[in-house]
């Protein structure tokens, strides 16, 4: 008799488990790739140290700094000191802890830094079937290379530093097909905020999302991580797209990805994962890309979104949507279009790769930014930052009167400097338009690259195919 | 971790639906390097005012809230950021758990590793637990019930390994490592 039908995920879950689950215990996960970073990993270092424990595989194991690292170039190269004193002891802590225990840093000035997410791909080393983990939710980016990526806390951190395994249940599985071809002006970050509206904040809790269809298949290797970079907005730890021959043509040749004959070898072993022909998922949700819009989100989770030409929907008796549109300053049934715009940031794990920066500059060519938006541009790593430089971006940028800065995570999250003033509306690239996320009071439009740019040039929210030609 | 078996203490109410770990306590908090004295931060952006004066309206700050060790939220409490920061931060201030009809996956695991209860209810035990805040409710890990002054019973689901942690203050490191001998077979069969 032929074996049952798999989806990806219990293929690798499979192949990973060191121990099976039972009813009493969770399975004993094997982690293949461990990121750590300087803002999740200090007390997880401090538990090896009272117990005194080494880190058991320190090749399996990176580190990098990201969150709490200014963007200013004197600040990185300069020899200016990092303004906030916690921050810069939180990177110093970073660097004996890495050095003490024998742990590969990129830090502060290394050619190869940036935001985690970014580099792991960037460097070849997340690759497909690899079970990788990181102190950080956004660790699900990893999946669109065929990866088992999630994000974990501290104390899971010090688990597998410790052990290099995992205590796990295995996550539900949930099919988000995507047929329809995506309209000029409408990319990947417009079709995830549209799946997290239709799916909701919690929608995806318990489970880990496969990404499948003809639309996911025709996206290239940054748009897909995009795609699974905010399956943890729609409340999932994972998302995941199978590796096909975009994703081998990208890691070819990246400075850790198998090279030569291993390189046939791992391929040959990355064609098996994708999902088999009849395998049943716990939940399946269908998707038509062809009827979306660039998307814009008008409240302060992710899944409060529409379409750029809709107005603000409507909900009576609901006193959170009150509170929420009364944060934003935003009024029920107005338009979210025109909207007045006070910073622009241009970055993030979620669209701080190239072509994310290709696709801004496309806008920003030959234009200006609004006066009085200041508009923000951080690559996601300094590798980033060198190949747009090489093709002229950060000229196009900075003509344009946009801030062109060193990688990090910048302002999408209030930890490092770069802060949205209060009571100031950004349309960002980012991930999350939490209260307060970009800065106390600061009040998020979460978009796309395009639409970030367009409404950088007009200073309202606009929708960029009026800009595109 | 400290064994717990019993939780027995008086609620507090935050309704919202959807509360992330951003409004638990915000990243400018997060540049430490220890997991102490953070319940000074919790819910910062919603307690204190600009100057860092607490506000009275916020129901944490109200004299009826003081000395309530549990938080009954709305659904999906805890979602975005693995901040394990949030845990800590409920735990330094005095909560011990959190009733909810929904609780986010990361926030959920971290929270178990630290002695943090996630109580997961029906909609009906939701709405009453808001209807009825102050009141004094029962967590008993042992047999994964949550008690109402009413005397009205109802599970809570709480993985087998989870509760037998919780119940024997038992941290899930030692666990791992007492299974070096499989991880190294593992390793092995791995690269063979």
């Amino acid at each position: 008799m032929a074996p049952a039908p798999q989806t990806m995920l219990e293929k690798v879950w499979r192949l990973h488990e060191v121990s099976s689950e039972t009813a009493d215990t969770p399975a004993v996960l094997y982690i293949d790739l461990h990121l750590i970073h300087e803002v999740t990993s200090p007390q997880a270092f401090a538990v090896l140290r009272e117990r005194g424990l080494p880190v058991r595989r320190t090749d399996l194991t990176l580190a990098t700094m990201d969150h709490s690292t200014p963007t200013r170039t004197e600040q990185i190269f300069g020899g200016a000191p990092i303004t906030i004193d916690s921050a810069a002891k939180q990177v110093r802590e970073l660097e004996i802890n890495c050095a003490q225990f024998g742990v590969e840093l990129l830090g502060l000035r290394h050619s190869q830094r940036g935001i985690v997410h970014i580099i792991g791909p960037e460097l070849g080393i997340t690759q497909p079937g690899k079970t990788v983990v990181c102190g950080d939710s956004h660790t699900s980016t990893h999946g669109a290379l065929g990866a088992l990526a999630f994000g974990i806390g501290t104390t899971e951190v010090g688990h597998v530093l410790a052990t290099q395994c995992l205590l796990q249940r295995k996550p539900r599985t949930f099919a988000l097909s995507v047929s329809g071809r995506l309209r000029p002006g409408v990319t990947a970050k417009d079709l995830i905020l549209a799946i997290i509206g239709k799916i909701g904040v919690g929608g995806g809790t318990g489970h880990v999302i496969e990404y499948r269809g003809e639309t996911i298949r025709g996206l290239d290797m940054d748009e897909r991580m995009t795609v699974c970079n905010m399956s943890i907005e729609a409340g999932a730890r994972a998302g995941m797209i199978a590796p096909d021959e975009t994703t081998y043509e990208y890691l070819a040749g990246r400075p850790r990805a198998p090279q030569g004959d291993a390189w046939e070898r791992a391929v040959e072993e990355w064609r098996k994962l994708p999902t088999d022909a009849g395998a049943v998922f716990d939940r399946q949700v269908d998707m038509d890309a062809s009827v979306l819009e660039p998307m814009i989100t008008y409240g302060t989770n992710p899944g409060m979104v529409i379409p750029i030409s809709a107005a603000i929907p409507t909900r009576d008796n609901d006193a959170v949507f009150a509170k929420s549109l009364a944060y934003m300053g935003l009024e029920a049934g107005a338009p979210i279009k025109d909207q007045p715009v006070n910073v622009v940031f241009l970055g993030s794990c979620t669209n701080g790769r190239i072509s994310d920066l290709r696709s801004a500059a496309s806008v920003l060519r030959g234009r200006k930014v609004a006066k009085g938006v200041q508009m923000l541009v951080i690559p996601g790593s300094q590798q980033v930052k060198k190949e747009a430089e090489a093709e002229g971006l950060d000229r196009v940028f900075i003509d344009a009167g946009a801030e062109w800065r060193e990688s990090g995570c910048s302002m999408c999250l209030g930890m490092n400097g770069d802060l949205v003033p209060k009571g100031q509306y950004s349309v960002s690239t980012s991930n999350r338009n939490f209260e307060g996320r970009q800065g106390v009071g600061a009040r998020t439009l979460l978009a796309s690259p395009l639409t970030a740019a367009a409404s950088a040039v007009r200073g309202r929210v606009t929708d960029p195919r009026e800009l595109l030609v | 971790m400290k064994a717990i078996e019993v939780l027995r203490a008086r609620t507090v109410v935050l309704p919202g639906s959807n509360i992330d770990t951003d409004q638990i306590i915000p990243a400018r908090f997060l540049t430490t390097t220890t997991r102490e004295g953070l319940g000074r931060s919790l819910f910062a952006d919603w307690r204190y005012d600009g100057q860092g004066a607490l506000l009275p309206d916020f129901v944490l700050n109200r004299p009826e809230a003081q000395g309530c060790r549990v938080l009954v939220a709305g659904r999906n409490f805890g979602c975005g950021s693995s901040r394990e920061h949030a845990p800590w931060a409920l735990l330094d201030y005095g909560i011990q758990a959190v009733i909810s009809t929904e609780i986010a996956d990361i926030f959920r695991s971290n929270s178990l590793k630290n002695g943090f209860l996630p109580v997961v209810v029906d909609e009906t035990t939701s709405s009453w637990l808001i209807a009825n805040p102050g009141a004094e409710v029962t967590i008993d890990v042992a047999s994964t019930t949550l008690t109402l002054p009413t005397g009205v019973s109802v599970k809570f689901p709480l993985e087998a390994f989870s509760r037998y942690c919780l119940l024997n203050g038992v941290d899930e490191l030692g666990f791992l490592l007492d299974r070096r001998g499989d991880i190294e077979a593992y390793e092995q069969r791995r690269h063979s």
